[in-house]
């Protein structure tokens, strides 16, 4: 394990072209532990595959990541080591239509970390309860409403024990009455000091939790400052303009 | 129904949606007016088709069941049938059954032939059960080939019998079983292979499934009876069963392998990164998730295909195999049975259609069950 000085998430100089297209350009960032991030930006401006970039779902091309001091490579150890220490909840929720709500939340602890089935339940059950939905484990997904779909994808991550979470715009694909019941999730989860960086533009879960938003647009970080400031005083034009239209 | 009621009682008695429902709109013949004489075109067709199953109709159900004799009966009895009643002489299947089931196979020991038919039709049956989806289907397996090998093949007490006198059902049973669980596995890591991101695997497997694709089935069956024999090193054999047997399992997985392909493209992108992000390894997710998911989808044209090939394993005639088809055709070569090559083929034909019948059904019930455990 790294010692507690060393950055959860480092970038540095980071950058990566989809064939010709700069998605993301000299990106520089260090997250500390237990320190919760914000990213926000208008669409195509990068900050979901900066965040993808962060475990490797996507590859970048020039600069460095470095995660609980684990350089990302090619080396398939790093990577898996990486995505060891790292949960990810995606906008579309991604659980496995074909298993439970349980068995959505047992798989990776019994398979990857070789937990016996036993321990992998009560972890999950404990899990579930956490985000309230453990009334409908032995449910799938399908059955579910989306609210309660992305809470147990939430608690799937969280069954692997990770200590950084990555979160890709995960109300923006949910009814707006089911807004809520995530973000409570989320709230809880960053009380208890969980590391994480978050692509939304719920600038309400921003101002209550975020130690810092970042604004990227173009595939650049434009602008990063604690809430108070980023809302009340934002400096770069850019980022006045794209407030102007979500707030 | 007070809706359709009231909607009815609104329309005007002569609307053209809707003509006269006391009249003709209700009964057999307002289902007749509906559904068969509702345009001329339709009428058109209603009278054609009256046309033919009048002609065809009457003089099948006279040679199948009227003027036809059932019993036991010698050629000359049958000779009567056939030319003076002008019916179907079933009574030839009474001498000829037994050979097309079975063929060369030692007359005596037919029941041995009859029971490794049985095993492989008792497994394939308990197969279907899906408590029996467990390790101990592997067991039950295991039993029935032995069962099939030993009572084909002798030994353990038994005489034995060359594998040139393993004709008729237990043949084509044998080449439709193996050709199933064989080529299946071999179908799944092909079409993995195909979406390989190692480009060496990825030539190999597109180059395997056009080539196999791209010729037919005769082909690929004359290559292993007299080709590969040639590329043999002196003093080594194969037996020709084998050869085909082989033939028809990789032709039948490049097929297979193109269904599986295309239940993969099916699963959404998200499936794979949740895995990915999880941090299950290639195998675990493919194991895991996606393979299940995409087999799932591809039960239909899965089941298409092995169908097809239990069809296809009559093809084997053309390198001097006899499964029941060609048994068939040599039982009507036989002079004083030559009349009765239709008694024959339609004996055939309902065992392939019972075998395929069920299985079709059997995976649109399978279907329907596999859904209803991921909906409700």
């Amino acid at each position: 394990m790294a010692e507690d000085n060393t950055p959860a998430v480092l970038l540095k100089n980071l950058n990566k072209w989809y064939g010709e297209f700069h998605v993301l350009r000299n990106i520089n960032l260090s997250v500390k532990r237990g320190e919760k991030i914000v990213v926000c930006g208008p669409s195509g401006s990068g900050k979901s595959t900066m965040i993808r970039c962060i475990n490797r779902l996507e590859e970048h091309q020039e600069g460095s990541i470095t995660v609980d001091g684990i350089e990302l490579t090619d080396n398939l150890k790093n990577i898996d080591a990486v995505r060891a220490e790292v949960g990810m909840v995606f906008q579309h929720f991604n659980l496995f239509p074909h298993l439970t709500v349980l068995e959505n939340c047992t798989l990776a602890p019994i398979w990857v970390k070789k937990m016996p089935r036993k321990e992998a339940e009560e972890k999950a059950m404990y899990f579930l309860d956490r985000v309230r939905i453990a009334n409908q484990a032995h449910k799938y997904p399908g059955q579910v409403s989306g609210g309660q779909q992305q809470r147990v994808a939430i608690a799937r991550s969280l069954c692997m024990s990770p200590r950084i979470m990555l979160f890709d715009e995960p109300t923006s694909a949910l009814d707006p009455e089911m807004v809520k019941e995530v973000l409570d999730t989320m709230v809880m989860l960053a009380k208890e000091g969980m590391t994480m960086l978050c692509v939304t533009h719920e600038m309400g879960f921003a101002k209550a939790v975020a130690d810092r938003v970042i604004f990227m647009d173009k595939g650049e970080i434009v602008e990063e400052n604690e809430p108070e400031e980023f809302f009340s005083n934002p400096q770069s034009p850019r980022t006045r303009t794209f407030l102007e239209q979500i707030l | 129904m007070a809706t359709t009621a009231n909607s009815k009682a609104k329309l005007p008695p002569s609307s053209p949606v809707r003509p006269n429902p006391g009249k003709a709109s209700v009964g057999a013949i307002g289902w007749m007016r509906q559904n068969l004489f509702n345009s001329w075109f339709n009428t058109l067709l209603t009278l054609l088709i009256a046309v033919i199953v009048l002609r065809v109709v009457p003089g099948a159900v006279e040679w199948l069941i009227i003027n036809a004799s059932f019993g036991p009966s010698t050629s000359e009895e049958c000779r009567v049938v056939a030319l003076q009643d002008h019916g179907a002489c079933w009574g030839s299947l009474w001498e000829k059954g037994r050979f097309i089931l079975f063929g060369q196979f030692p007359y005596e020991d037919q029941w041995r032939a009859a029971i490794a038919c049985l095993a492989i039709t008792g497994a394939m049956i308990i197969s279907g059960f899906r408590f029996m989806w467990r390790p101990r289907l592997i067991a039950v397996w295991a039993v029935a080939l032995f069962l099939f090998f030993w009572m084909m093949g002798g030994g353990l007490g038994l005489p034995d019998v060359p594998t040139n006198f393993w004709n008729g059902l237990p043949l084509t049973l044998m080449l439709a079983v193996f050709g199933s669980i064989c080529s299946f596995p071999i179908a799944v890591l092909v079409a993995l292979g195909r979406r390989s991101s190692l480009p060496f695997i990825k030539v190999f497997c597109v180059l395997y499934v056009e080539l196999i694709r791209g010729v037919p089935l005769i082909t690929v069956l004359f290559m292993a009876s007299f080709m590969f024999p040639l590329f043999l090193p002196e003093g080594v054999s194969i037996n020709n069963l084998l050869r085909a047997q082989i033939g028809i399992i990789l032709f039948t997985a490049a097929y297979l392998a193109e269904v599986v392909r295309g239940g993969l493209q099916a699963i959404p992108k998200g499936q794979y990164e949740a895995a990915d992000a999880l941090g299950l390894g290639y195998w675990k997710k493919m194991m895991l998730i996606i393979l299940p998911q995409a087999l799932k989808i591809c039960i239909p044209p899965i089941v298409n295909s092995i169908i097809s090939m239990f069809k296809d394993t009559s093809l084997v005639l053309i390198i001097g195999l006899f499964d029941i088809l060609a048994l068939a055709k040599a039982s009507h070569q036989d002079p004083p049975w030559a009349l009765y090559f239709g008694e024959f083929y339609i004996f055939v034909a309902l065992i392939y259609f019972c075998y395929c019948f069920s299985m079709s059904k059997y995976s649109q019930w399978l279907e329907r069950k596999l859904n209803r455990g991921n909906k409700h």
